[in-house]
């Protein structure tokens, strides 16, 4: 093979898949623009504004730092995505995981190191758990998934409220939140000087091994079929009952190390709404479609979709255009993408 | 005590509970029985919402208010009527992103146009009067709640007749049932399945129009972000429930609104509204796992 057909070989390999997210994106950005110009604002100053305080400086690590929540959202909902399973409800198992954490944090008696690590695992177990009753819910009487751990975020979240107001409740702070967790139980700070801490290291070990198991294992390639073809993975003898259970729990699980990473890293406590307010768990759900569910595509994805966020913040605060038009932007791409076909067609 | 927990207050209170997710089932319904899977409704209502307050609040007038919402849910609902019924894109991505689209439009537009965020009202925007019913209005205890709504209410309750007999009793009703459940055999009898599609995409997006102009203009004049808080979501629920046919989910959503009601109530009695705010929620779930696990033992067939 030469070498020019070799090139026009690895492009049609690894760049085609990727033009409609690439066109997607500027779509976005393109839709964004004309909002703004709606509105009265300037594009250019905005999209200036947003790049700068994405990447500028010190807001570079700003958006490291708020990548490994996102990523792990990301995570979270590309596992299951893989399988063609939607897991609406990870804002619920990330707030239940956290307040978990925080309680295993503050309250259990052991060596410091031993309670971080129980804290951690904490965290990830009743995420899984949470999880699991929609797995469960599914399997055994049909109720969707997709239903289901939506409507389980509300009580999720309403649990742990009512606890940080009552019998978690540090009464020093206005804030109904829990009391500060010790600092020889938290995760520490990575690169001294930035937000970074050692979250990072967490998540990224859970995406090397997701972008593992799904390219080199049996489970992936299961899961994959799965997500391609239902009936075939079925013929093919994928027990699909113990697979949407295992899928299930490992994405509660992902959630729920998210918010053990928020509250042991950056948090330290578990209050009220701080968790969820970010909507990683939204962001994360469409960070993973845009990437069609594909774990290293969704990584990236991620981080993008981080950036833009930090960079909403600057672009708040300098020419006060309101951040949430990050959130318009994320879901335009998505948007475009589903209807032109090119994530999911329809079974 | 039974007469005074459950008094007028609770059944009104119900009733108000029922009104938007009823008008939202009947779109998922609609949508359901012509083959598309719709999970925006959530998102559509909170753009009829946002839609009712800003047309009252720059057109002047409620009526303005009213088809602002209108117009909004059906222009909005026209993406996925797009996507999914001309296109033939995943009717639940595409939810998805519609859902998420309407909550940052709507926050965003919150910021620009109205220079606020969380909630706005203005106390010169006119809610959606009450109309008295005579004779029914005076019974005791459900007087207020049966005969004392706004025109909506009744509006709702018309349309659930009306859209059972127009699904089971008129050639239109069948030739969409048809497009839903045998889509090829529709085609071949000359019926266009996508105009079906299209156009009840875009008549369930008016509904919930309607559905958030009742949530912004029925019983307080404000919009709020995220005002909406799953009722699109238990309406999904309350399509699955009925089966998509139309008495069966208005029964789902009385379960629902009185779920609602008995939440608010129990607060008012000091329990924390923490957990009072689940209540519609696990009810909800309960009703689903209760209707499957019923419909799983009838259906159980051994291999």
């Amino acid at each position: 093979m030469t070498v020019a057909a070799e090139v026009r070989a690895h492009l049609r390999r690894h760049v085609r898949p990727v033009l409609p997210m690439l066109g997607a994106v500027a779509v976005g950005f393109g839709v964004c623009g004309l909002i703004a110009l709606w509105v009265g604002l300037s594009p250019s100053l905005m999209f200036r504004q947003l790049l700068e305080g994405a990447v500028e400086g010190p807001q570079l690590f700003e958006t490291i730092a708020r990548a490994v929540p996102l990523v792990g959202m990301t995570l979270a909902a590309s596992v299951s995505l893989r399988a063609g399973i939607v897991n609406l409800g990870a804002e619920g198992q990330l707030a239940l995981g956290g307040c978990a954490t925080a309680v295993v944090a503050l309250y259990f008696p052991a060596p410091d190191l031993v309670r971080l690590a129980m804290a951690l695992t904490a965290g990830m177990v009743v995420g899984a758990s949470y999880a699991a009753l929609a797995a469960a819910g599914e399997i055994y009487a049909g109720v969707p998934v997709l239903l289901s751990t939506w409507l389980l975020t509300y009580p999720a979240k309403g649990l742990c409220g009512f606890l940080v107001r009552t019998s978690l409740r540090d009464p020093s702070t206005a804030w109904p939140s829990t009391a500060r967790i010790a600092v020889g139980t938290r995760l520490g700070r990575l690169i001294p000087g930035t937000p970074i801490n050692q979250g990072l290291l967490l998540i990224a070990a859970v995406a090397v091994a997701v972008i593992f198991i799904d390219r080199r294992s049996v489970v992936g390639f299961e899961l994959r079929l799965r997500g391609l073809n239902e009936r075939f993975a079925r013929y093919g003898g994928v027990a699909l009952r113990r697979q949407t259970l295992g899928v299930m729990l490992a994405s509660g699980a992902i959630a729920g190390l998210v918010g053990a990473i928020m509250v042991l890293g950056s948090q330290f406590r578990y209050t009220d709404g701080a968790l969820t307010a970010p909507q990683y768990a939204w962001s994360g759900t469409l960070a993973a479609l845009l990437a069609g569910g594909e774990p290293a595509g969704s990584v990236i994805a991620a981080v993008l979709f981080a950036a833009l966020q930090t960079g909403g913040f600057a672009m708040e605060r300098s020419v006060q255009i309101p951040r949430v038009l990050t959130m318009v932007l994320q879901s335009v791409v998505i948007l475009f993408l589903a209807m032109r076909g090119a994530i999911w067609k329809r079974p | 005590m039974t007469f005074a927990f459950f008094n007028s207050t609770f059944f009104d209170q119900a009733v108000l509970g029922i009104t938007p997710i009823l008008l939202a089932a009947l779109a998922g319904t609609l949508s359901e029985r012509v083959g598309l899977f719709n999970i925006a409704l959530e998102g559509q209502m909170l753009v009829g919402a946002f839609a009712a307050i800003a047309g009252s609040h720059f057109g002047g007038s409620l009526a303005a208010g009213v088809f602002a919402a209108v117009a909004a849910g059906a222009l909005f609902s026209g993406l996925l009527a797009v996507g999914s019924a001309l296109l033939r894109g995943n009717d639940i991505v595409i939810g998805i992103s519609l859902n998420l689209l309407a909550a940052g439009l709507t926050s965003f537009l919150l910021r620009t146009l109205f220079g606020v965020s969380g909630t706005f009202s203005d106390s010169a925007m006119q809610g959606l009067p009450r109309l008295t019913i005579p004779g029914v209005a005076s019974l005791p205890v459900v007087g207020t709640a049966l005969g004392h709504q706004n025109a909506l209410v009744y509006l709702s309750w018309g349309l659930v007749v009306a859209i059972a007999v127009f699904l089971n009793r008129t050639p239109w009703g069948m030739r969409l049932r048809g497009v839903g459940e045998q889509p090829a055999a529709a085609i071949a009898l000359g019926t266009s399945a996508t105009q079906y599609r299209f156009f009840v995409t875009l008549l369930g997006g008016a509904l919930c129009g309607l559905a958030g102009l009742e949530l912004s203009l029925g019983s307080f004049t404000l919009f709020s972000e995220n005002m909406t808080a799953g009722r699109g979501w238990i309406a999904v629920a309350a399509v699955m429930l009925g089966r998509a046919r139309p008495l069966a989910v208005a029964g789902a959503c009385v379960l629902f609104g009185l779920s609602d009601a008995l939440g608010l109530r129990l607060q008012g009695e000091g329990l924390p509204n923490q957990i009072t705010d689940s209540a519609p929620y696990i009810v909800t779930l309960a009703a689903l796992v209760i209707a499957g696990l019923r419909q799983r033992r009838l259906s159980r067939i051994p291999i």
